[in-house]
């Protein structure tokens, strides 16, 4: 794995609530990185959220607003989020429920500037 | 639904082939042409025997999975244990899919598949004294009228 993706997964691990942040090639759905808690599968996460983007993108696009910047799926026991990052990849990141959404999706912005 | 239908649906793969090494075709999705199905069978097979070969120059185990990316599609080939033996699949898959899809699917469909398998019939001794009784019987049917 490489350390400069090391360096930007844990800056977004650390914020409260988060129990797990990839980069993944969002065409692919495969891990580039990971810095995941025991318990999460990180090749699912990655498939079906690079496949959940893509057809998220697309219905941007059929909409004609532009390329999501942010993805936020909230669920009973959590929550996902995702960013797009250079060279179709995605930073994503599962959080509990406890996660202050506002502050990982700053979190996430400022380490996908920073892989750009 | 059988777990190649639930492989199919799930993963968004266009054409899925189950073979043997030999290339026999055991299963098929989207293919509309027997000659396509055969075509395609002997080639992942032959491609899987060639990686396999690979493998062993390298003193390593069998790849267990092959993944060729296109423009518009990939092809992933894969082989797996059953208690019939090993088992290949290929499966094309379009830009509704991804490679990570088909993996995250394909483990789900090899344990289906694997549980679905019926056990090896048990392989009974040929007897002499059997033989010429089973012989005849089936002279018999054969020539029944």
């Amino acid at each position: 794995m490489s350390t400069r993706y090391d360096r930007l997964l844990d800056q977004i691990t650390r914020v409260r609530g988060v129990r797990g942040a990839m980069l993944i090639a969002s065409e692919d759905g495969i891990v580039v990185a990971e810095s995941v808690m025991e318990g999460i599968r990180a090749s699912a996460v990655a498939a079906l959220m690079g496949s959940l983007a893509r057809r998220i993108r697309r219905a941007a696009d059929s909409l004609g607003s532009g390329a999501p910047e942010f993805i936020h799926l909230q669920t009973a026991g959590g929550a996902l989020c995702a960013v797009p990052a250079p060279e179709s990849m995605l930073l994503v990141a599962i959080a509990d429920s406890a996660v202050n959404v506002g502050l990982l999706r700053l979190a996430l912005r400022k380490a996908a500037e920073v892989i750009a | 639904m059988g777990p190649l239908e639930h492989f199919i649906g799930e993963a968004g793969a266009r054409l899925t082939l189950v073979m043997n090494p030999a290339g026999q075709v055991l299963a098929q999705h989207g293919f509309t042409r027997a000659v396509d199905v055969m075509a395609a069978a002997a080639l992942g097979a032959a491609i899987v025997s060639s990686t396999a070969e690979i493998a062993r120059m390298l003193d390593e185990p069998d790849f267990s999975a092959l993944n060729h990316q296109g423009v518009r599609h990939g092809i992933f080939v894969a082989g797996f244990d059953s208690p019939r033996g090993r088992l290949l699949a290929l499966v094309v898959y379009g830009s509704n899919s991804s490679l990570g899809l088909v993996q995250l699917f394909f483990e789900d469909f090899v344990r289906d598949l694997v549980a679905a398998c019926p056990a090896p019939a048990d392989v009974r001794p040929v007897l002499a004294k059997d033989f010429e009784r089973e012989l005849n019987q089936s002279l018999a049917t054969l020539f029944r009228t």
